[in-house]
């Protein structure tokens, strides 16, 4: 069962995780992931982060990921949440939580899936920064080579 | 007609986040020429290589045709995760 969800609102990991587990006697490993907006960013004090994204392809872009995680590696349950819009420093921004019968399908996955995302999901960050005079600036995060080449290992 | 979407910081550059263009067929690549024909400002940013285009919400290259009722998006590299 795949859930793949593109929203606005919180979510809670120890609800998520429940609903992995409930009923899943059949798999015994759980790996999860939670991305969260952090306070420092290239030399930048990050008061606030916006996520844009493209309503529609965000969804299709997740489930076409999902579906490859699948082709590679026996899974259970996949559950992909990605918040967009407004957010503060802290907030949890992405979940991947994938279930298997044994851990390293659960864990190779998990990690597949968010290198694949950070690629390839049309989302993009913009940041509110503190400058050194205290006035503040809004700018785009740049995409990182390094995310790139972390697919290599997936090839 | 096709719908030609912008996104991020290519929505700003451009000064707009969607345009419509009647009778259009052709490549991806013959779209990009168009639209700096016609914007001749864009080019510095739309002829990037860096930039990404999806047909339909699907990422697609430059060989790729669009017909009539195709939604076309161009963006820059994704930041999301």
């Amino acid at each position: 069962m795949d859930w793949i969800e593109v929203c606005t609102a919180p979510f809670s990991v120890a609800v998520e995780y429940a609903s992995l587990q409930a009923a899943n006697s059949a798999d015994g490993a759980c790996a999860l992931f939670v991305g969260s907006v952090r306070d420092f960013n290239a030399g930048n004090d990050v008061e606030a982060l916006t996520l844009e994204h493209y309503p529609g392809m965000t969804e299709k872009s997740l489930q076409h990921i999902v579906i490859d995680a699948r082709k590679r590696w026996p899974l259970g349950r996949v559950k992909l949440i990605h918040r967009v819009g407004r957010m503060q420093v802290n907030d949890e921004i992405v979940f991947v939580g994938v279930t298997s019968a044994h851990r390293k399908a659960a864990f190779s996955a998990c990690q597949y899936i968010m290198d694949r995302l950070k690629t390839e999901a049309p989302l993009w960050k913009q940041e509110r920064v503190r400058l050194a005079n205290g006035n503040s600036e809004e700018h785009w995060v740049k995409a990182r080579d390094s995310d790139t080449r972390e697919l290599e290992k997936w090839a | 007609m096709v719908k030609v979407l912008f996104f991020a910081h290519l929505r700003q550059q451009l000064g707009t986040d969607k345009i419509h263009l009647e009778n259009f067929v052709g490549t991806i690549t013959k779209l990009r020429d168009t639209l700096c024909t016609e914007h001749p400002q864009w080019l510095a940013y739309l002829g990037g290589d860096s930039i990404r285009v999806a047909v339909n919400q699907e990422v697609v290259d430059d060989t790729s045709l669009i017909t009539a009722g195709d939604e076309v998006a161009f963006f820059p590299p994704v930041t999301g995760g």
